[in-house]
């Protein structure tokens, strides 16, 4: 019976973080989609509901309507299980982010390696569909994404090091309270940009969308998907971004901090100021998306392999020097 | 502790399974599938009695980069007629070593069983000291950077020769090949890159040099 109230207690606090990240990522698709409207001087989605807030609900009632189709000669368990995966994983994920010091679903040891792991596991999903799909286009799309999002992680781990190096803990909340004084954004600032390319590579997006690039591979990895499964892979991608920008914010922008511990700013709650620095950093893969062009594909492997990874390799090197130097390594607290 | 039974006796029966299924499918793709799985089990099992760390680090490494590589080569090639022609051939001479390496891992295997049964001496002949006070990721780095820093960098030396060795023995210099050179470009200017060209009827001119 013990048992049983935990587990319930659990599922009860598991429906308390997924159902507000589904209905945000709908809503971040919205300002996604908006945002790129916008810059390109159309007015985007402003017809279902007021300002359009409700057209990603529309789209995701459209799509459960649709007929899934499954083609005849694809490996039928594993094109099944791809789309699950993708979005299983981008929840997964959400579990170790904290939206304050007590606002979170497990506090673990590990979380930044957690978070790194199951980030890395995202490429499967793609694999997968890419290679169940029984079809050119997929198979060619998902080899590419995963040799993008294999290089690309390489330098993520990497600028955790450098951040890692300060803080002297794997814990999130360890990191994100390091930052009290200073926020990583300014020592580290090139490893923040870089975290971020990186991040726009890790996630698919624009200007690194070259598993889908339209032109060359009619959808990439998706072509074969319909109806609800493409709607899986879609909310995963976008559940993906989201936490790729919480990761920026906890590493860098001092997660739940606000910018200055003074009266009018400390009053505004903790996950208020983490939402806020989530839908920036947001703003930021918008943005870019709207005004940088696709990459191409040699291009996009050299900027991982020969550029960014030497580059954050010898900013580790300065950062350890630096703080072996001052005798600023993190000590105690372990 | 009946809920850590039930977590552990599930993910070991998993791992147990999907190790099987590694060496009895039929489809090489679903073997490396069922790989990834087993090492996702074992990592939990890792996570389980409290090595989170050595968790991670299974998942990031074999399964983030490791198994993805495999995936590529198996999907890749087309293994599938290969095993045909291993197995149906008539000169097959792959039999004998396939023996030697069979034994070799059944002596390895009675190893690590007889290991088992005598855990206790094994534990305590180590003259490791275990401060359980510490978060196992800060007592791994203080061992390996400081009495295991050989044998670290050793292994890291050992990686870089084989990293070295492969792209050696794969690498081969293709000709006709167009490079882009950023410098070359961002360096271009105007008086360089064009010109006035007198072209006479009929001739043509030649735009190359």
């Amino acid at each position: 019976m013990d048992y049983l109230t935990t587990l319930i207690n659990e599922v009860y606090k598991v429906l308390f973080l997924i159902i507000p990240i589904l209905v945000s990522v709908a809503m971040i698709v919205w300002l996604d989609r908006r945002v790129w409207g916008l810059v390109q001087k159309r007015r985007g989605p402003n017809v279902v509901g007021p300002f359009g807030l409700f057209q990603t609900l529309a789209d995701a009632l459209k799509y459960i309507f649709k007929e899934i189709i499954i083609p005849a000669s694809a490996n039928k368990t594993i094109f099944i299980l791809a789309p699950i995966i993708t979005m299983t994983l981008a929840l997964v994920a959400w579990a170790v982010i904290p939206l304050s010091e007590s606002l979170v679903l497990s506090n673990i040891n590990v979380g930044i390696l957690y978070l790194f792991a199951v980030s890395s596991l995202g490429v499967y999903g793609i694999i997968m569909g890419g290679w169940a799909s029984n079809s050119k286009y997929p198979f060619l799309g998902a080899i590419r994404s995963a040799a993008q999002m294999v290089s690309y992680e390489v330098s993520i781990g990497i600028i955790i090091i450098n951040v890692l190096l300060c803080v002297g803990s794997l814990n999130l909340n360890d990191i994100v309270l390091a930052q009290k004084n200073l926020w990583y954004v300014v020592p580290l600032f090139p490893m923040f940009v870089i975290f971020f390319i990186s991040a726009l590579a890790e996630t698919n997006r624009p200007p690194f969308d070259l598993p889908e690039a339209e032109a060359e591979l009619v959808a990439g990895y998706q072509t074969e998907y319909s109806g609800m499964m493409y709607a899986m892979f879609w909310l995963g991608e976008y559940a993906n971004i989201l936490l790729m920008c919480a990761m920026g914010s906890i590493l860098f922008l001092g997660g739940w901090l606000p910018p200055l511990d003074i009266y009018p700013l400390n009053t505004i709650p903790a996950p208020v100021w983490m939402i806020l620095k989530i839908l920036f950093l947001f703003f930021l893969f918008a943005i870019i998306k709207a005004i940088v062009p696709r990459y191409r594909y040699d291009q996009l492997m050299r900027l991982g392999w020969k550029v960014f990874l030497p580059f954050s390799l010898i900013y580790v090197i300065l950062t350890a020097s630096f703080l072996l130097y001052f005798d600023k390594l993190p000590k105690g607290s372990f | 502790m009946l809920a850590h039974a039930i977590f552990f006796y599930f993910f070991s029966i998993l791992a147990i399974f999907s190790a099987l299924m590694v060496i009895t499918s039929r489809s090489t793709v679903n073997s490396v599938f069922f790989l990834i799985l087993d090492f996702i089990s074992v990592g939990c099992l890792f996570i389980m009695v409290g090595a989170e760390f050595l968790g991670m680090i299974l998942l990031i490494v074999y399964v983030g980069a490791v198994a993805v590589l495999f995936l590529f080569v198996v999907m890749m090639l087309n293994v599938a007629q290969q095993k045909q022609s291993w197995f149906i051939g008539q000169k097959s001479n792959h039999i004998p070593s396939g023996l030697i390496v069979s034994v070799l891992i059944l002596l390895e295997l009675l190893v690590v069983v007889g290991g088992w049964k005598y855990k206790e001496n094994i534990m305590s002949s180590s003259n490791l000291v275990i401060d359980t006070t510490i978060s196992n990721t800060h007592s791994i780095g203080s061992v390996m950077y400081t009495d295991y820093i050989l044998y670290f960098q050793l292994s890291g030396i050992i990686l870089l020769l084989s990293m070295v060795g492969a792209i050696i023995l794969t690498y081969r210099k293709r000709e006709n090949v167009k490079t882009q050179s950023y410098l070359k470009q961002i360096s271009r200017e105007k008086s360089s890159a064009v010109m006035l060209k007198d072209v006479d009827f009929n001739k043509g001119v030649n735009i190359d040099d």
